[in-house]
């Protein structure tokens, strides 16, 4: 440790490894066994259960809680996994409180639902920690589907076709596969390497080739080629480009955008060598702006001021994001808008007006303020980058109907790129698994 | 503050509390312990004739958790005391002398034959105890020996012994009645024809609590081996509290006095069974998992809410509920009552209707958006829905007033008392007169 919070400037090392270490452990540690038969216990196995409605894999909750109440927490893991392949990484990344958790009818009673995302982790880990694979493939089909993007959408699909017997190759422009699971999310949420054990332990079905480092649109991978050498091809590319700020400065050192931040944090193999300003100042209201806050705060940024444009209830990051980016100590600011980024070479202020919202949206009060800062995130929003020519595009997003089928024949697509979602990893994956059943359907009809 | 102290057949105790007979009460350490945290008496734990007797050497207790490993009962292969008689002797004798207050009553098991009982009773008094009690009621080992719920299974060896007992001491004499038989009123008559002061139930349940299924061994597992065990603890209360109002309430048997037995927990429970006749209550397995300091929730619980309800003494309470057990046929049918659901207090969970309408009557609608209503037409009153809603107090049931229509029958509620016996579906109906 050579330097301290208030070092200024951009610098690495401002915490000792014990801190680091201390700050980046798991945010919902896995139950023990026991903790977790009490947690079950509490499920009163609802009729017609309101969090499976709110799941969006339709995951049946009263029925894997049962399990692991009845000893049987492989059996649990199985009923998650039947709906959701990814259920492990959902179970630590899910906003629970806004999904199956705010649904329980025990937050309605006493406002504590049953954890249902650490007792799904505690299914999940229990069945992974087994090396089981309960899932094998269907005779052979002889069809072929590329899937492009190896992020939760494309790993669903890839898997559920395996699964019916369809070949998969599996395309990422990354050098890794698990997209947002791997290079995005808080690494509190996900520890340990569980995404490329998770992506491993799905490979596990066969029938998945795996091509990474190769983006599509470049060299000879394009969509065109695919539809002509493939039977289907399923399209999750994810949201690859990142908002940029309308102001004047941003071109600022140090002015960065909060995804890139995030990837780089998740990659690093030595937390202390990872460089943080002494005053960092997030621009957004969403998970990734609470999760470059909080990041910030805990590599030891000595000061972190989140500015969101509009009102606290307006805000994309759930009420347990914003308590938890206040608990480490991240200053939440709300109805303010950046106009200027000010400095000299690098980043030295921010200038925000303050907003009000009227009639006629959005506005600001011609009042402005300064907030010190020597790093700034972004984290305005991502949009659709190198979708391919010919698919229709609908606000920002690759059009597809229910069922994940694309303007194209032959092409479908989810998760972020498309329409429809919201999002979410969890919603990815239902995209994706839903993709393939589609596509499967079409393929043997 | 209500009197909490009894007289039972005799023996004065400061509160109606006794450890019954049982491993916290095998010897002078415990006793005293708790006598120190405040038990009214004790049944020491069962003296047999030398030689003694041995327990086996590896696991005595089964267990069955509810919620959190919260025990709901213990079974267990333990045997009579594992002492030299003589031990045991001394130890009551040097106990009674220093809790000259409180109750020690001997819990006896010795062969069917009256010499035996002759050579124990005199040793047994020279102590300075308060009374016996005879174990009629140990399921498991004993019972093999032709003692213990082998001689409570037959009426005719209860009499006999109790007369034994009767002839061979002044002490009062408690016959401890075993659960393991078809009908309580028999042995229980048996006891009080021998001339028995009074009848403790129930013993323990004789049973299995869990199969091992990698072993398959019976739990709990000698050297893979099991034997049924004797059930205690609070899974058995119901079935005590039956016992012991079966007893109060029949003709042969009724003012004869009644220690009860079986999964006293709580203060609760032990008024439970003073109001179905029990003059007083044993303890046992609430204290094994606990310890002895439970005697200060179930004294304060219990003098509590007699202040509550303005009962001076324990005497009192004893037998409260007892006219209002009855059977089946005298129940009135013209009671009609109806579930409703307090749309306020619901959490919307669909518990009432998934059990009502898989398992009773199709009385419970549910709206799209999760409101669960109660069908008249349907509702037989059968209780399940509130058994099973998980909020204390969300259903309840309202009682039809006279003049009002059951929309299930269509029948327009009547005020008088109506019963089976006079019902018209009755083929044995008497005339309604």
């Amino acid at each position: 440790m050579t330097n301290s919070p208030r070092t200024p400037g951009v610098v690495s090392g401002r915490l000792s490894d014990e801190a680091l270490a201390q700050n980046f452990s798991d945010l919902h540690p896995p139950y023990d066994g026991h903790e977790a038969m009490v947690a079950a216990d509490r499920c009163y196995f609802c009729h017609d259960a309101p969090c499976v409605t709110a799941c969006p894999t339709t995951i049946d909750i009263p029925l894997f809680i049962r399990q692991i109440q009845a000893g049987s927490p492989e059996g649990a893991a199985k009923t998650i996994l039947d709906q959701n392949i990814l259920g492990g990484m959902c179970a630590r990344v899910c906003p629970t409180e806004t999904l199956c958790e705010e649904a329980c009818v025990r937050e309605a009673a006493e406002g504590k639902p049953v954890e249902i995302g650490r007792l799904q982790r505690h299914a999940t880990d229990s069945l992974m920690a087994k090396g089981i694979h309960p899932y094998d493939r269907a005779e052979a089909t002889g069809k072929r589907v590329a899937v492009v993007g190896a992020g939760p959408a494309g790993l669903a699909c890839a898997h559920r076709l395996a699964m019916k017997g369809h070949d998969v190759v599996l395309f990422d422009a990354r050098p890794k596969p698990g997209g947002l699971n791997e290079y995005g999310i808080a690494s509190y949420k996900t520890v340990g390497g569980f995404a490329q054990a998770e992506v491993d332990w799905l490979m596990q079905i066969g029938g998945i080739e795996t091509v990474y480092d190769h983006r599509l649109g470049e060299g000879d991978l394009t969509l065109t080629g695919l539809a002509e050498t493939y039977d289907a091809v399923f399209l999750g590319i994810g949201l690859a480009g990142v908002n940029a700020l309308s102001a004047p400065g941003t071109e600022t050192d140090n002015v960065l955008d909060a995804v890139g931040f995030i990837a780089d944090l998740r990659q690093a193999d030595d937390l202390s060598s990872l460089s943080v300003g002494r005053s960092v100042v997030v621009i957004g209201g969403g998970m990734t702006a609470v999760d470059a806050a909080v990041q910030s705060k805990l590599l030891g940024a000595d000061e972190v001021t989140m500015v969101y444009r509009r009102d606290r209830a307006a805000m994309a990051a759930s009420g347990f994001e914003q308590d938890l980016a206040a608990s480490k100590g991240v200053r939440l600011m709300f109805n303010a808008q950046p106009v200027a980024v000010h400095g000299n070479g690098a980043v030295r202020e921010v200038e925000f007006e303050h907003t009000e919202s009227g009639p006629e949206g959005l506005s600001g009060t011609g009042e402005t303020f300064r907030i010190a800062a020597d790093q700034v995130f972004l984290a305005i929003g991502q949009t659709l980058e190198g979708a391919p020519e010919g698919l229709e595009i609908e606000r920002g997003k690759i059009k597809v109907d229910p069922s994940g089928r694309t303007s194209l024949a032959k092409v479908w697509a989810g998760g972020d790129c498309a329409t429809g979602g919201d999002d979410l990893t969890v919603t990815a994956v239902a995209e994706g698994r839903d993709a393939a059943e589609d596509i499967h359907q079409t393929l043997t009809a | 503050m209500a009197d909490l102290t009894t007289d039972f057949v005799g023996i004065k105790s400061p509160n109606p509390f006794w450890l019954a007979s049982a491993p916290p009460t095998d010897k002078e350490y415990n006793v005293r312990r708790a006598f120190e945290a405040g038990w009214g008496g004790v049944v020491w734990k069962t003296l047999g004739l030398d030689p003694h007797i041995v327990n086996v050497n590896g696991p005595r207790y089964g267990v069955v958790y509810g919620a959190d490993r919260r025990v709901l009962g213990i079974n267990n292969i333990e045997l009579i005391t594992d002492r030299p008689l003589k031990t045991n002797l001394e130890e009551i004798a040097r106990v009674k002398k220093d809790y000259p207050d409180r109750a020690i009553v001997t819990s006896l098991m010795v062969p069917c034959e009256e010499w035996a009982w002759k050579e124990i009773l005199p040793q047994v008094e020279d102590t300075g105890c308060d009374g016996i009690e005879l174990n009629f009621g140990c399921p498991h080992g004993m019972s093999e020996r032709g003692m213990g719920s082998a001689v409570g299974q037959v009426p005719e060896y209860i009499q006999m012994v109790a007369e034994w007992c009767k002839a061979n001491t002044d002490m009062p004499v408690i016959v401890k009645l075993t659960p393991n038989i078809t009908d309580i009123r028999y042995p229980a008559r048996a006891a009080k024809a021998g001339g028995a002061d009074a009848v403790s139930l129930i013993n323990t349940v004789s049973s299995i609590t869990s199969v091992n299924l990698d072993t398959m061994s019976p739990e709990p597992s000698i050297d893979g081996k099991g034997s049924h065990g004797g059930y205690c603890g609070q899974a058995v209360k119901p079935i005590a509290l039956n016992m012991v109002a079966e007893i109060a309430r029949d003709q042969e048997t009724a003012g004869l006095p009644i220690s009860g037995i079986g999964g006293v927990t709580t203060w609760r429970d032990a008024a439970e069974f003073l109001a179905l006749g029990a003059g007083n209550v044993q303890v046992c397995t609430a204290a094994m998992v606990y310890g002895f300091g439970i005697i200060k929730e179930l004294n304060a619980g219990l003098s509590g809410w007699m202040d509550d309800k303005g009962y001076a003494s324990v005497a009192e309470v004893t037998g409260r509920a007892v006219p209002n057990v009855t059977d089946w046929q005298y129940l009135n049918l013209n009671y009609i009552t109806k579930a409703r659901i307090d749309q306020d207090a619901c959490i919307k969970c669909g518990r009432c209707f998934a059990a009502c309408e898989d398992t009773s009557h199709q009385a419970i609608s549910m709206s799209e958006d999760r409101v669960f209503d109660v069908i008249d037409e349907e509702c037989v009153a059968c209780n399940l829905c509130i058994d099973v809603c998980p909020v204390e107090g969300c259903i309840t049931m309202e009682e039809l007033q006279p003049g009002d229509v059951d929309k299930r029958t269509g029948r327009v509620v009547e005020a008088e008392y109506a019963n089976w016996t006079t019902h018209p579906n009755n083929p044995a109906a008497k005339a309604a007169e």
